[in-house]
């Protein structure tokens, strides 16, 4: 049983037990245009909620990605190397760009659920 | 005044379409105390008669080096430039072009800035070449802040033989970034052996080829103590044409090579404006500095070139850029790659061979000099000597008898007694048989 | 689609293919003796195979890189209107200067004794560039603008330092070049952005809140990079001295104000000067520049290694800290060798030809072209200020609200017209910014003809027929390139057929 979480800097984060998968939204990979490259972190980098951990290139961008809660890094997403288009394509499915173990899930709470996501994306139209 | 095309006419008609009186209106908002109320000290204008003749007395108040037997190296070779190089940077299109951002314009800068990264990743034995920075001594920094972004770790070694002036301008960026580097003690009578250097903190080991003493070593084994301490292994070329004769330093496992380009293409020029040339392995190349075309298709799928990988560049990335560099060397740049296209491979080959013989001539001719001893056993086109007494006051001995004989090692390095005596001498393709000739004369009778 | 041919040429529009897909192995553009005998002694690193450069004769180089030259624009052939650039016409008088060979043909490593003459041309320049700002000191060798930024950085570390008030942060207004956080980055300093007013000056009352005792030095363009005079700038010096801090200026845009500004008269303690833009040196596709930064004789006393000082034996070289007196404590060394040598003869050509005189006229002619571009273009295109601007004019992209069209079509736009196009999204605090310069060397009826296109284009633009703009250029060597695929496969070589996968 998965739930899924969304961050102001509109990044999605995908639970399952102590385990969370972390990519950018539909909204975000709009705004940056066509991705050209995604810097990863190596595994086992140990990260505060709000931390950089990647960034995200665009031909004439670079765009931080946050850490939406405190963990450390146990995955990323090697494919992107390759097709870091699948960003653009897939944002919430094969674009996602690591997997972290999360210190602390009570943070959790201070997080949104797609519903206030997508009210929050209302306010900035 | 003859650059300035509009006529007091047209100003009249601007200033009234404008709607002001006069031009002091248009400059309203600098504040009134800050305003020049007087004429600055410096001359009026002046026409090309008197310009000219201003800065040929000026330029006639030195002494140009194809005018005397000259053996100066030490990071800067005199090299003859073809006919048709200068005539082809001096074409409008080249010259008076800004960097290429309109890609659509420029296609003429971006295909040789292309060809030249080509030039240079082969030259090098690397992967992958950026577009020049200013020159090799301030490459050698930017390579010394990728190895540490690379690694993240902050040692840099330095070898004893690499260019103090490299080594100087290394240790002044590294000193703002707070790096360490460790230089290694110049001594050209006995070879460096760093392998031992590279542990878990060194961010890269930075040596010199040929070295500033001239020398050539093979850096394959330190490549491998690099590799296997985590850290990288950058190698300097103050001379280009020599990568005509030696194996390259991609051949050895160099990760970055770092280079001096104005000797093939480029005027002595006074030491500047230089070319620094980059080039590096592909996988690095996000965190390479400076600007870089890369090939691309146009909307009607024909091959084009665009400036590239912009956001490691300030312009995009501010404060969290790989370098703060902006403007290059472009146009040396274009007279590296036109001299290198008029040598070609066989031309580069025989020019490396030849600078090669002039030097071991040059240096048999010394060796046989009462006194004087060539301190080498390798060397490309340069190598130290040493001297019964200090080479500053010998070369200026020389200077006198119209010889420009050597670079006194004194120069860059003080304080050392032994180093006092060493001066490097160099030989190129110009050095002709009466060059020779007068060196030693001068020579015998300056020691 | 453009229309095509069997060459692929179309008239004096040649393809060219690369140096690498022509010529013949052994063959050479340049004619070499065979090498005399000798022992070699290459040290056992022989080179063992070849480099994999082509050969070619000298026609063939010579028809490769013309043709080339033929998909470049130029400032020789035509207006080139880039703001922050200073595209000014580059006199031939000042390559003819730097080509002697008393200037080309000197060796960086010379006796003194030989170089007497390149050391004066060294003072003499630096002597016009003091004058003409007001400063007592100036440090030669950077090499670029952001290397005279990183330089003029330096020195004001190293003098707060010797205060032993050594700080930590670098204040930049919003609408900096990219260059000036990057710089204070790599001289060690934390970054701090201050906002603008709504008349795109700096917020004085957020700056002096920003003010406080970790603040090392504020960095503005000053005009600034929205083309427009800080009309507050002694308050904000004061201030700035007020909270201990020094004041670096950026000074890319000083075409507008030579001969009637000083800079140091406005308070400021240190600024480059980009002598490829003000002082008429070539761009030459990018480089190379030359950045001297004048300064207070405080921070000249840290000012990089070698200065220059003139003696009752003649001018002097000094390369080593221990040479320059009892108040030098040089803060090392920047750059090999001596500086831009070759462009300071270059620069100082210009300065001697234009003269005191010539030179304010310049600034004014620059000024005047400017606003005259505000006038004419004001109701066409959206200014982001008011007027009067300096060299410099910025207008944003209001005026294209529901076309459908970006700033980047209406610059396409103009390459189809025979136009540089001005530059683009910069400054990054307006949106869509066409930031535009048109210098001192041009016509007025270059300008009026400029103007004229501008405004069709604008007109095209709310009458619906975007295609124009949006499929264009059509008409230059190359249509809009796929930069996308650039970023995402970086070919930056060519490789040989055999090796590629």
């Amino acid at each position: 049983m998965s739930t899924t979480y969304f961050t102001k800097e509109h990044e999605w984060v995908r639970v399952e037990g102590d385990e969370g998968t972390v990519g950018i939204t539909d909204y975000a990979q709009k705004a940056l245009g066509d991705v050209v490259f995604v810097d990863l972190p190596d595994a086992g980098t140990e990260v505060e909620t709000g931390g950089e951990i990647a960034t995200i290139e665009s031909v004439k961008a670079a765009s931080e990605i946050y850490a939406p809660l405190g963990g450390s890094v146990s995955a990323v997403n090697d494919a992107l190397n390759d097709a870091p288009e699948k960003v653009n394509e897939d944002p919430e499915g094969e674009g996602w760009i690591l997997k972290m173990t999360l210190s602390d899930t009570a943070e959790l709470d201070s997080l949104m659920d797609a519903d206030a996501y997508r009210a929050y994306l209302d306010t900035l139209e | 005044m003859r650059y300035l095309p509009q006529t007091d006419a047209d100003r009249s008609a601007m200033l009234a379409a404008i709607g002001v009186d006069s031009v002091d209106e248009l400059y309203r908002d600098v504040p009134r105390a800050a305003r020049l109320t007087r004429p600055l000290d410096l001359p009026g204008h002046a026409g090309e008669v008197k310009v000219e003749r201003d800065l040929q007395a000026l330029a006639a108040r030195n002494v140009p080096a194809g005018s005397v037997p000259c053996f100066l190296g030490a990071g800067a070779y005199r090299h003859h430039l073809p006919a048709a190089l200068d005539h082809l940077i001096q074409r409008g299109e080249f010259l008076t072009a800004y960097t290429p951002y309109q890609p659509e314009v420029s296609q003429g800068t971006l295909q040789t800035l292309f060809e030249f990264q080509t030039q240079v990743a082969l030259l090098t034995g690397m992967e992958v070449a950026n577009a020049s920075l200013y020159d090799a001594a301030s490459a050698c920094a930017e390579a010394a802040l990728m190895a540490a972004r690379l690694t993240r770790r902050n040692r840099i070694v330095v070898s004893g033989a690499l260019h103090p002036q490299y080594r100087s301008v290394t240790e002044t960026h590294a000193h703002y970034v707070d790096l360490t580097v460790e230089a290694g003690k110049p001594n050209p009578w006995q070879a460096e052996d760093l392998t031992g250097e590279p542990d878990k903190d060194t961010a890269c080991v930075i040596v010199q080829y040929p070295d500033f003493f001239g020398r050539l070593d093979d850096f394959t084994a330190l490549a491998e103590a690099c590799h296997a301490a985590g850290a990288l292994l950058v190698v300097a070329v103050p001379e280009p044409v020599a990568l005509g004769a030696v194996q390259s330093p991609g051949d050895m496992g160099a990760d970055i090579v770092v280079g001096e380009g104005q000797p093939l293409g480029n005027p002595l020029a006074f030491g500047g404006p230089g070319l620094g040339l980059f080039a590096t392995r592909k996988k690095f190349v996000r965190q390479m500095p400076g600007r870089v075309p890369g090939q691309t298709v146009d909307e009607d799928g024909r091959r084009g070139y665009v400036l590239t990988l912009s956001t490691r560049e300030q312009h995009i990335r501010r404060e969290k850029a790989t370098s703060n560099i902006c403007t290059n060397s472009g146009l040396c740049a274009l007279g590296f790659s036109i001299h290198v296209s008029l040598l070609g491979e066989a031309g580069l080959q025989r020019l490396a061979a030849i600078n090669h013989a002039r030097a071991v001539r040059t240096a048999d001719a010394l060796d046989g000099l009462e006194d004087v001893n060539v301190l080498n056993e390798s060397f490309f086109n340069e190598f130290a000597v040493s001297l019964p007494r200090p080479a500053a006051e010998v070369v200026e001995t020389l200077a006198g008898m119209d010889v420009l004989g050597g670079v006194p090692v004194s120069r860059f390095i003080r304080g050392d007694p032994q180093l006092d005596h060493v001066m490097l001498v160099a030989a190129t393709e110009t050095t002709t048989d009466d060059d020779l000739t007068a060196l030693t004369v001068a020579l015998k009778e300056a020691v | 689609m453009s229309e095509t041919t069997l060459t692929g040429n179309r008239g004096l529009q040649q393809e060219e293919p690369l140096l690498f897909e022509q010529g013949h192995p052994g063959h050479s553009g340049v004619d070499l003796p065979e090498p005399e005998p000798v022992a070699e002694r290459l040290g056992g690193v022989k080179r063992q195979r070849d480099i994999g450069l082509p050969g070619l004769s000298e026609p063939q180089v010579v028809r490769h890189y013309t043709r080339l030259s033929h998909m470049n624009y130029a400032i020789d052939s035509g207006f080139y209107p880039l703001g922050s650039c200073t595209m000014k016409y580059n006199p031939r008088l000042n390559e003819k200067m730097a080509r002697l060979p008393g200037f080309a043909d000197i060796h960086p490593f010379q006796p003194e004794s030989t170089v007497q003459g390149a050391l004066e041309l060294v003072d003499l320049t630096a002597r016009w560039l003091k004058t003409l700002t007001g400063f007592d000191g100036v440090a030669m060798s950077p090499a670029a603008g952001a290397h005279g930024e990183l330089c003029g950085l330096m020195c004001i570390r190293a003098a707060l330092e010797a205060r032993g008030d050594a700080r930590k942060t670098v204040l930049v207004p919003e609408s900096a070049h990219g260059t000036n956080p990057a710089s204070a980055h790599f001289c060690g300093y934390k970054v701090r952005s201050i906002p603008a007013n709504a008349r795109g000056r700096v917020d004085l009352e957020a700056l002096k809140g920003a003010l406080d005792d970790s603040v090392a030095a504020l960095m503005l363009t000053n005009p600034n990079t929205c083309g427009l005079f800080e009309d507050e700038i002694l308050e904000i010096a004061q201030a700035a001295h007020d909270a201990g801090a020094l004041f670096y200026c950026d000074g890319a845009n000083f075409n507008a104000i030579m001969g009637r500004v000083r800079p140091a008269d406005l308070g400021i303690d240190c600024m480059h000067l980009n002598l490829h833009k003000t002082f008429s040196t070539p761009h030459g596709g990018g480089g190379p520049g030359s950045g001297p930064v004048v300064m207070t004789q405080e921070l000249a006393n840290h000012a990089p290694l070698p200065w220059v000082t003139e003696g009752a034996d003649g001018f002097r070289l000094l390369e080593h800290a221990g040479d320059t007196g009892s108040d030098g404590a040089p803060l090392g060394r920047i750059k090999g060798f001596h500086g831009q040598v070759g462009v300071f003869v270059r620069a100082l050509a210009y300065m001697m030809s234009l003269g005191r005189d010539g030179l304010e006229q310049a600034a004014e002619d620059a000024v005047l072209n400017a606003n005259y571009l505000l006038e004419g273009l004001k109701d066409d295109l959206s200014p982001s200020y008011e007027g009067p601007c300096m060299h410099e004019v910025l207008f944003d992209d209001r005026f294209l609200k529901d076309t459908g069209l970006t700033t980047l079509d209406i610059a396409k736009g103009l390459l189809d017209e025979g136009f540089h196009p001005m530059t683009m999204y910069f400054p990054l605090v307006v949106h869509g910014a066409m930031l535009t310069e048109p210098t001192e060397t041009e016509t007025r009826e270059t300008l009026d003809q400029f103007m004229e296109t501008v405004k069709g284009l604008a007109d095209r633009a709310r009458a619906g027929e975007t295609a124009a703009l949006s499929e264009a250029p059509r008409l230059t060597p190359r249509r809009r390139l796929d930069e996308t695929s650039a970023a995402r496969n970086p070919v930056l070589r060519w490789t040989p057929p055999e090796d590629q996968a």
